[in-house]
């Protein structure tokens, strides 16, 4: 019953959303500060992240081709699609839902206890409107580019990995399976994760901390709510993406 | 004027309003005032649409707020500011920023009206010179001139006050009452101020509603205070040993 309960306040939240602003400039302002804090903001940790991820990937590729008939150029191949399909958008969705989950929910749920969001609504905004849809929006809006990022900084770590000349590849065998046609489908699917990830991530710790309760406890209860519920249902979107698509 | 007619509110079936009758003077200082959990900031925030009461009516000017569309509150909730026991202040923006707020949601006045604006309400609440601090950067007493200053940059018609004297030393509370009463007076504000202190009481209080245990037991000027016979309300004005001294210089 509690499961069904949050998810009807959680979609009636998000329902709330959608309604007419008391003014679009003030949107606008907390639309591009979001932008900044949630894509400006992560870019260096998902670069980093990212260019390991890279590395990682294509050393351990290198070392399961050894000794087979599969041609090393292939590294570039896999490396560049595994980041495309998975690796890029979820690694770096789990790691937003820590990085910006927490934030978002520990700003409004500090708000919340602070009387701060009554204070606004008694001034007449609509409070889910005003302080989620900007936050969701920004997230939606940034999420594909950091993600574009991510995987060219992986490409990035394998270059480097082939650079290095001790995995067993050349840069040459990499960058041919760099030039492999991409198939669009990837790039789609790429893109509908990031979407969907960015949503889920954002609407799901501004829904934990918009109603968070129990003052500072409750203000830390829900930030961790916002990262463990936020990462579990990324993974399980995750798999339904790959199950019904691909 | 702001008239609760047998207003009640429950949490989990447990009956914190039980029927609420009482008119707020327009114009004046109403303080509602009661023991912890007596039900006075439940009112309050029954009275602003913080929370919904269970049954009654809130008549702003014989407009009832309960039945109210979420349309019809919003317009009515520009004729309302709020002073909150934690000032609520909006810690990621200065204090110009915090009063300029309400005018960037809801105005179309220019850059140039709104600073003029908000220059005007700071210097009425005597915080020239704050604009670019931020709210950790002042003291509590500032804190609370911001909270008034962002509560009556629209000018309201009503002005409520959850415990604007909680946490300031007396010289401090005295100056924010006088404050929230001179407001009232030049503004021709109703207010509906919440509180414990007596200060407040004897200070500014045109009209003192006493609360016991969800319901009103008393009504009068904070003068008749100190000459009524109600038990009840003797128990909680004459508790402490100061005001049970002055009671007693009086007989």
């Amino acid at each position: 019953m509690n499961f069904f309960y949050h998810l009807g306040r959680y979609t009636k939240t998000l329902y709330s959303l959608f309604s007419r602003p008391e003014k679009a400039a003030m949107y606008w302002k907390e639309l591009f500060r979001q932008m900044n804090l949630i894509g400006v903001g992560s870019v260096g940790i998902i670069s980093i992240m990212t260019l390991f991820i890279g590395a990682v990937t294509s050393v351990q590729f290198a070392y399961q081709l050894q000794g087979n008939l599969i041609p090393m150029w292939y590294i570039g191949i896999i490396v560049r699609d595994s980041l495309m399909l998975e690796l890029a958008p979820t690694l770096s969705a789990l790691l937003l839902a820590g990085k910006v989950g927490s934030n978002i929910s520990s700003e409004l749920g500090t708000m919340r206890i602070s009387e701060q969001i009554d204070a606004m609504k008694i001034m007449g905004v609509n409070t889910t409107s005003y302080l989620i849809g900007p936050k969701v929006l920004a997230s939606v809006l940034v999420m594909p580019l950091l993600i574009i990022f991510g995987v060219a900084f992986g490409i990035v770590g394998g270059l480097l990995v082939a650079l290095g000349g001790t995995s067993g590849f050349t840069t040459t065998e990499f960058i041919r399976g760099l030039q492999d046609p991409i198939r669009d489908f990837d790039t789609i699917i790429m893109f509908i994760k990031s979407l969907s990830f960015a949503f889920i991530i954002t609407s799901i710790s501004a829904y934990q901390g918009f109603h968070t309760t129990g003052g500072v406890v409750g203000v830390g209860q829900a930030s961790t709510r916002a990262v463990v519920y936020s990462s579990i249902v990324v993974i399980i979107a995750d798999f339904l993406i790959a199950a019904l698509l691909l | 004027m702001i008239q609760v007619k047998d207003l009640y509110k429950s949490f989990n079936g447990n009956d914190v309003l039980k029927g609420i009758n009482v008119t707020m003077n327009e114009g004046k200082c109403n303080l509602i005032i009661g023991k912890s959990g007596a039900g006075k900031t439940v009112l309050i925030k029954c009275m602003v649409g913080l929370y919904e009461p269970t049954k009654g009516e809130i008549l702003y000017d014989n407009r009832d707020f309960v039945k109210m569309t979420d349309k019809e509150r919003k317009h009515l909730r520009m004729e309302m500011g709020m002073l909150f026991q934690g000032n609520a202040l909006f810690d990621s923006m200065t204090v110009e920023d915090n009063v300029r707020f309400p005018l960037d949601m809801f105005t179309s006045m220019t850059k140039k009206e709104k600073v003029a604006r908000v220059d005007e309400i700071l210097s009425r609440v005597n915080l020239k010179g704050a604009h670019k601090k931020f709210p950790s950067e002042i003291s509590g007493g500032m804190m609370k001139r911001v909270g008034i200053a962002r509560a009556i940059v629209q000018k309201p018609r009503y002005l409520f006050c959850d415990e604007p004297n909680s946490g300031l030393d007396p010289i401090t509370s005295i100056v924010i009452d006088e404050l929230i009463q001179e407001i009232t007076l030049d503004l021709n504000i109703t207010t509906v101020i919440n509180t414990h202190d007596m200060n407040s009481v004897m200070g500014i209080g045109d009209k003192v509603i006493y609360i016991h245990e969800g319901e009103v037991h008393w009504e009068g000027s904070g003068k008749e205070v100190m000459t009524s016979k109600e038990t009840e309300l003797n128990n909680f004005v004459f508790a402490s040993k100061f005001w049970k001294s002055i009671k007693e210089d009086q007989k």
